[in-house]
């Protein structure tokens, strides 16, 4: 099957320094895809540059292409709204914006425009807060401020929030070391019944993490990919040394 | 080397450390009571400043109804007539038409130096704008005189005369070019420093994670700012203009040099004017012979304390929270 997103030559500059370096990656549709590497490796950075968020900090360079779909996301006549819309973002630490836990969810609906009426928006709020496990906790109070809810329900309503503008690709940088297990677990839960609809790709830093969500995981090192490989491959049989030590906890 | 057994220098210490332990309490108790005490100096200024106002005012204050004072419109002090309306319509249309001229200038200015300038572009614009903070308000004043009063008889008062001349508010019937419109235009670029740099300081506040939840659901910076930047602000940008107004309120020199002057009760923007403070610096330590005199100014300068210290305190209250609640 013909991968989500393709990167090719990719090299990143902050300033002058230079962060990623040569990326060539598939990733491959409906799969979690996981990116680990060692702290300051450039994971955070390939994933900004997946929803161009990367553009967001100045003084920033980018050579290369990244294609969605075989559609350069960087192609001069690209609407940035348009890719952040199809890629969403789960971050490492839940955001949730100034406003009712109803109205987050909607908020994405209504900048896009698309529920005709306030019937259609309560149905589809109460259908991603379903999916996004919420529903049962919330549905009593959706309409108190949101930054009422603990961390891990606050994470929830992030993902429920992100699903309600219908992307195809939901990118995690990191989005469970802000919470305790249970509410971990949760978000992996429903990463793994997400991935059947959606493309997601992963950072994080915990090897059982890893292993529990990964089909595909690439590797980074110093900027580069160092492997990348489908992950009973990469878990059991490492090709590369820094894999291996990583793996092995030597880092 | 070992290491002793822990001691706890606060039971277990020797002699001479218990001596030097409460030396430095000591110390930082009279610093403290030191330093408490020259904070309260300008709080006690304000109080003393304005009993002394309220002794001074006395005498009118209690010859007459407030009501009398406040709403009389002849000011004729060679009959003791001592009507404060004209004035106090004086401050509040030209600090309006200042406040309304400055404010949707300056917010587009602070939003787009929070929210779209480059980090360059904002090293240079800052400074710039505290430099118009600097100013000296006589310098604005000449300023006035020589551009801006010209400006208006020239230019704006037929320019609105023909197109809105049939609403009262903007009708010219005194063409001089001196009056209320020119006082707000300079009062505008006076405040707009202050509105400017609050409003930056506000919204710097908003956590960066927020605008990246909105920008990464694909909305556009100013779908952004509009929903959620400016809602959470709101406050905070209210208590800016209100500061602004403030300082527009007890602007004395700039706007006395282009005001007009005139004791008269304004209709039109292009009215002259006669503002509080204005009436103070003009009159003050003159004609003190007559009667009561003196205490009409000082209650006029009484009143303008209060309405600037109420403004004052509101918004600073407003800001502390907004601004304060984001630095801890
Ligand atoms: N805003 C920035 N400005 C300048 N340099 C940056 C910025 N963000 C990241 N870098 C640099 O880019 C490199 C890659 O950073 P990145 O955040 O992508 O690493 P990471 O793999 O996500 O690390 P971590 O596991 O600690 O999150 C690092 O050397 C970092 O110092
Ligand atoms: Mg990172």
């Amino acid at each position: 099957m013909e991968p989500h997103i393709q990167v090719k030559d990719l090299n990143a500059f902050y300033g002058k320094q230079h962060v990623l370096k040569n990326i060539n990656i598939e990733i491959p549709r409906n799969k979690i895809t996981v990116i680990m590497g060692p702290s300051g490796c450039g994971k955070s950075t390939l994933l900004k540059t997946f929803n161009r968020f990367f553009e967001l900090t100045e003084y920033t360079r980018l050579t290369g292409n990244v294609l969605i779909d075989g559609q350069d996301i960087y192609n001069r006549d690209v609407d940035v709204t348009e890719v952040r819309k199809v890629v969403g973002l789960l971050a490492q630490r839940p955001a949730v914006l100034p406003m009712s836990i109803f109205d987050n969810v909607a908020y994405g609906m209504n900048i896009h425009n698309m529920k005709k009426d306030r019937n259609k928006t309560r149905e589809a709020v109460q259908h991603y807060l379903e999916i996004a496990g919420l529903w049962e906790e919330v549905h009593t109070r959706l309409h108190d401020p949101a930054t009422g809810l603990s961390i891990g329900q606050q994470q929830r309503l992030c993902l429920a929030r992100g699903l309600a503008v219908e992307p195809e690709i939901i990118l995690g940088d990191e989005p469970t070391s802000a919470l305790d297990p249970i509410s971990s677990q949760n978000i992996e839960k429903r990463l793994i019944e997400l991935k059947k609809d959606y493309t997601i790709v992963i950072v994080t830093h915990t090897l059982r993490q890893a292993k529990r969500l990964a089909d595909h995981v690439i590797y980074m090192y110093l900027g580069e990919v160092a492997e990348t490989n489908s992950a009973p491959e990469i878990f059991t049989n490492p090709k590369h040394e820094r894999t291996k030590q990583y793996l092995d906890g030597i880092f | 080397m070992m290491q002793q057994k822990p001691s706890d220098p606060l039971s277990q210490g020797s002699g001479q450390t218990q001596a030097f332990l409460q030396t430095r309490n000591r110390r930082d108790r009279t610093a403290r009571k030191a330093f408490f005490g020259i904070t309260l100096i300008p709080v006690l200024l304000i109080i003393v400043i304005t009993c002394l106002l309220v002794i001074r005012a006395w005498p009118i204050l209690s010859s007459q109804p407030l009501a009398n004072l406040m709403l009389g419109e002849v000011w004729k002090p060679t009959n003791e007539q001592f009507g404060f309306l004209p004035f106090i319509l004086g401050t509040v249309w030209v600090t309006l038409v200042g406040v309304i001229l400055a404010v949707p200038a300056c917010l587009l200015v602070a939003i787009y130096l929070a929210e779209y300038a480059r980090r360059s572009t904002r090293t240079i614009a800052k400074p710039v704008l505290d430099l118009l903070a600097a100013i000296p308000s006589v310098v604005y004043g000449v300023w006035g005189l020589l551009v801006i009063v010209p400006f208006v008889d020239d230019i704006l008062g037929p320019f609105f005369h023909r197109w809105l001349g049939f609403v009262p508010v903007f009708s010219v019937t005194q063409p001089t070019g001196f009056g209320i419109f020119a006082g707000g235009i300079v009062l505008a670029v006076m405040i707009a420093p202050l509105i400017i740099a609050v409003t930056f300081e506000v919204l710097s506040t908003v956590p960066d994670e927020l605008r990246q939840a909105s920008l990464s659901l694909g909305a556009t910076r100013w779908q952004t700012i509009s929903r959620v930047v400016l809602p959470r602000v709101l406050p905070g940008i209210i208590a800016a203009v209100v500061l602004g107004a403030s300082r527009a309120l007890g602007e004395t020199m700039a706007v006395l040099m282009v005001v007009g002057n005139v004791p008269s009760i304004p209709t039109s923007i292009f009215d002259t004017a006669y503002p509080l403070a204005a009436l103070i610096a003009n009159n003050f330590g003159e004609m003190m012979s007559i009667p009561l005199y003196d205490a009409a100014l000082l209650s006029a300068a009484l009143l303008l304390l209060v309405i600037i210290m109420i403004f004052n305190i509101l918004s600073t209250f407003v800001l502390q929270r907004i601004l304060g609640k984001a630095r801890i």
